[in-house]
């Protein structure tokens, strides 16, 4: 669940969602669930020229199960809490 | 993503704010499908009401029809809410009949396949 909170966490913020097929979205997060299906709001594809299919998507769903990296705004990460939450969560919360 | 109520549908992961919209839906294989969201579940099983495939080969498109779609859930890479005020394409792409995406769609097939054998021929050449 480290992640789930983590990505909860993220809301609001504007993130980049690489996927497996090398398709690259950069959005406002809007909200994320415990597959981490994500929801992106604002969206622009970030080759735009190479996939023109997705010019007039706005706002979308990303299936968790095909994501591949994630990037965050720098801001995005406090590292001390996520270090105490992660030693949390290995401890078995 | 959790059964969303009325109320929070639109704060919710859920597929439920896309219901009896236009939507695309990009597929692990490639292929793109449009169509009215009618149902869906945790899975992303997805139903789509009057879907189409939409086949972009280069500058030239098309929209087969297909008709009432269920979509298992695994397949399902992304689904769009497409935007009505935007252009759903760039302007200098061309709507062409199904015959015609079909050939480009060979066309382009074939010269990828022939590139694929010139580079095989010339690979004693230590290209890379």
């Amino acid at each position: 669940m480290l992640f789930f909170s983590y990505f909860k966490e993220l809301v609001g913020k504007e993130v980049t969602v690489e996927l497996k097929n090398d398709l690259a979205i950069r959005g406002i997060l809007h909200s994320v669930d415990q597959y981490l299906n994500i929801k992106l709001e604002n969206t622009r594809v970030v080759d735009q020229d190479k996939y023109p299919h997705m010019l007039s998507v706005r706002n979308c769903f990303i299936r968790g199960s095909v994501v591949r990296y994630v990037q965050l705004p720098p801001d995005g990460v406090d590292i001390d809490i996520l270090h105490d939450a992660t030693r949390r969560e290995a401890r078995g919360g | 993503m959790s059964w969303a109520g009325p109320d929070d549908s639109f704060l919710s992961t859920s597929l439920a704010s896309f219901l009896d919209k236009k939507l695309i839906v990009l597929l692990r294989d490639g292929r793109k499908l449009l169509g009215t969201l009618c149902s869906f579940d945790q899975f992303a099983n997805a139903v789509l009401l009057g879907a189409c495939e939409r086949v972009i080969v280069g500058d030239l498109y098309c929209d087969v029809p297909l008709g009432l779609y269920v979509i298992r859930g695994e397949n399902v890479v992304l689904i769009g809410e497409l935007d009505h005020e935007r252009d759903e394409l760039p302007a200098n792409m061309k709507k062409v009949s199904e015959a015609e995406i079909r050939k480009a769609e060979k066309a382009e097939r074939d010269a990828k396949d022939l590139k694929g054998t010139m580079r095989k021929r010339m690979e004693f050449l230590d290209l890379d």
